[in-house]
């Protein structure tokens, strides 16, 4: 019971703290923008932790936090041995090439206003499909390696970065074009000096949509076999054999993973588009 | 006019290529099957076949290519006989009268559509409801956006095995609702920032204008924020459905599923029928596609019924 009591009282303080913090002259700073989301999480963890301890749940259920945090710190060879497999060679391979692909394309559609006319509303449609279903028809093309992962992830990434990459050249309006025509700047010098800015903001916004899709696909592809390594592997092995603390420790990977990967993809777009209206505020 | 003509065109060029692809994709597994019937193929041999290049192939063997096209279990089926597959586990059904047997895909959509719009359903409700409090609650602007955020950074489906586990753990019959949690989970999020956007699109002078009308706060919601958000709210929904349609397949797959869409694909792989595979994906696009078109429906008539134009 003191378990449950406790942290129900931090969460009431927690509460409280944030009540406060977010009505004092201090809200807008950046120190308040951090702590009032990071204490919300701790209360989550914390609530988490009291309610399976102070209920007495199964751990077969779910295990408490301090379990799996445990059970990361003891098995992180075996983790980092499946991010390894997963992170790198599948989901970034299958990730920068899909990137390279859907831009190429889309800067050689983007020559022909029919293509693109005819294009967009396809691409549009099939950025909205259940993609993931190929999996187990590129995993029987490509083998279990990662290959096929990578495989899965260029096929699922390459509709939203054409479609955002194709509006995003639409962007730059006919007076800026027309300018760029009395410097006589020719095709390429237009692309690169003013096109592709100008069309960065909806590139890196297709980016950050293909970055979870790209961790959504390499696990995914997982789950129709692998070498005996991987997180999807292992989720999907340990689900079977009851090791629930290792599939919560690898799922705490996997959104770490995917929190990071966003985060350097939005960082990196603070940086190009420093200039959009959207990153000075 | 100009538009439907392009996407004919571009979608013809999809179909050309895929009939071109089917050849080099099929001559391997349409030699080996020739072999088996006693045919002469060069090189005669399974192993001299697989050292060399599959254009080599074809070009020894030309009258196996057209076999390619018309395999019982292709690498990749040409395009009619997965329409072929489609119809027949439909449409034909349909004429049978057994629509909605087990062998029948209106079945397994029947099933999926169902734990999508649950899914829809939660989801919606989840993203209006937090939405509504981002707006009206600083505390929970900025606690709960930013890992609204977070929470669609990380990948669901290292979590759906875990949500099914602990659902049946906890007593819930079916896969129904675990499903339908995964695809809540996926659908919340864009409802959430359209719905946000939506409720502060009111400028300035509109809110000022009611408070001159001593408007309370429910009728400010109900009469000016939450009319000015329906755009926005369509918008969203279409996005929401295609995700949420996404996270109900997500759902069926790794799962072990024996009904649903996603169940037929996996079913297809474990027993080795592409065509099933294939007819499940493309009968799940269609969903997708009609989902979608009916939602844009709504959204037309609902606006143009409120005078706003589109």
């Amino acid at each position: 019971m003191t378990w449950l009591s406790v942290s129900l009282l931090f969460w009431g303080l927690a509460w409280w703290a944030n009540y406060r913090l977010a009505i004092s002259k201090y809200r807008k700073t950046r120190g308040a923008r951090v702590l009032v989301p990071v204490l919300f999480g701790v209360t989550l963890l914390v609530l988490w932790e009291g309610i399976v301890r102070g209920l007495n749940v199964s751990p077969v259920i779910l295990p408490p936090p301090s379990d799996v945090a445990d059970e990361f710190i003891r098995s992180s060879q075996i983790l980092w041995e499946d991010f390894k497999q997963t992170v790198f060679k599948g989901a970034l391979t299958g990730f920068f090439m899909g990137c390279v692909a859907a831009f190429a394309c889309a800067i050689a559609i983007d020559r022909s206003a029919f293509l693109t006319r005819g294009l967009l509303p396809i691409g549009n449609f099939a950025a909205a499909l259940p993609i993931v279903g190929i999996a187990p028809i590129l995993v029987s093309w490509f083998g279990f390696d990662w290959q096929s992962k990578a495989a899965v992830v260029v096929v699922m990434v390459f509709f939203p970065i054409l479609v955002n990459t194709v509006q995003g050249l639409r962007e730059s309006d006919a007076m800026q074009r027309d300018l760029m025509r009395t410097y006589a700047a020719s095709y390429w010098q237009t692309l690169v000096k003013l096109r592709l800015p100008a069309a960065m903001p909806f590139i890196f916004n297709g980016l950050k949509i293909a970055t979870t899709l790209a961790l959504i696909g390499a696990i995914v592809a997982e789950y129709f076999g692998s070498p005996t390594r991987g997180m999807g592997f292992r989720i999907s092995t340990g689900v079977g054999s009851l090791e629930i603390d290792l599939v919560w420790a690898e799922i705490a990977v996997a959104a770490l993973a995917g929190t990071v990967f966003y985060g350097l993809v939005a960082l990196i777009e603070k940086t190009v588009t420093f200039w959009h209206p959207s990153q000075r505020g | 006019m100009k538009q439907a003509l392009a996407v004919l065109t571009v979608l013809f060029a999809i179909v050309a290529i895929w009939y071109a692809a089917v050849a080099p994709m099929n001559i391997r597994v349409a030699l080996d099957q020739a072999e088996r019937a006693g045919e002469l193929v060069t090189p005669e041999t399974a192993r001299d076949r697989r050292e060399t290049s599959t254009w080599v192939l074809m070009a020894k063997n030309p009258s196996h290519i057209s076999t390619g096209y018309a395999l019982d279990r292709p690498r990749l089926p040409a395009p009619d006989q997965v329409a072929q597959e489609l119809w027949k586990t439909t449409g034909e059904m349909v004429v049978k009268g057994r629509a909605f047997s087990k062998r029948s895909l209106i079945y397994h959509a029947g099933i999926t559509l169902q734990s999508t719009l649950w899914g829809f359903l939660l989801g919606t409700t989840l993203g209006i409801l937090a939405a509504v409090a981002i707006v009206y609650s600083r505390v929970a602007d900025m606690s709960l956006m930013p890992w609204a955020i977070i929470s669609q950074t990380i990948p669901i489906v290292a979590l759906a095995p875990m949500i099914i586990v602990v659902s049946s753990q906890v007593g819930i019959e079916g896969r129904g609702v675990p499903k339908a949690i995964i695809s809540a989970y996926l659908c919340y999020f864009p409802v959430l920032v359209g719905m946000v956007k939506g409720l502060r699109s009111p400028s300035l002078p509109q809110l000022d204008l009611l408070k001159t009308y001593n408007a309370s706060g429910t009728q400010g919601f109900f009469k000016l924020r939450l009319p000015s958000s329906l755009p926005y709210l369509f918008t969203s929904l279409k996005v929401g459905i295609a995700a949420a349609l996404v996270g109900t397949i997500v759902g069926e797959l790794p799962t072990g599923a024996v009904s649903g869409l996603g169940a037929r694909i996996l079913i297809g792989d474990q027993f080795g029928t592409p065509l099933a595979i294939w007819a499940a994906l493309f009968a799940a696009a269609i969903l997708a596609g009609l989902l979608v078109t009916l939602l844009d429906l709504l959204q037309r008539i609902a606006l143009r019924r409120m005078g706003m134009n589109t």
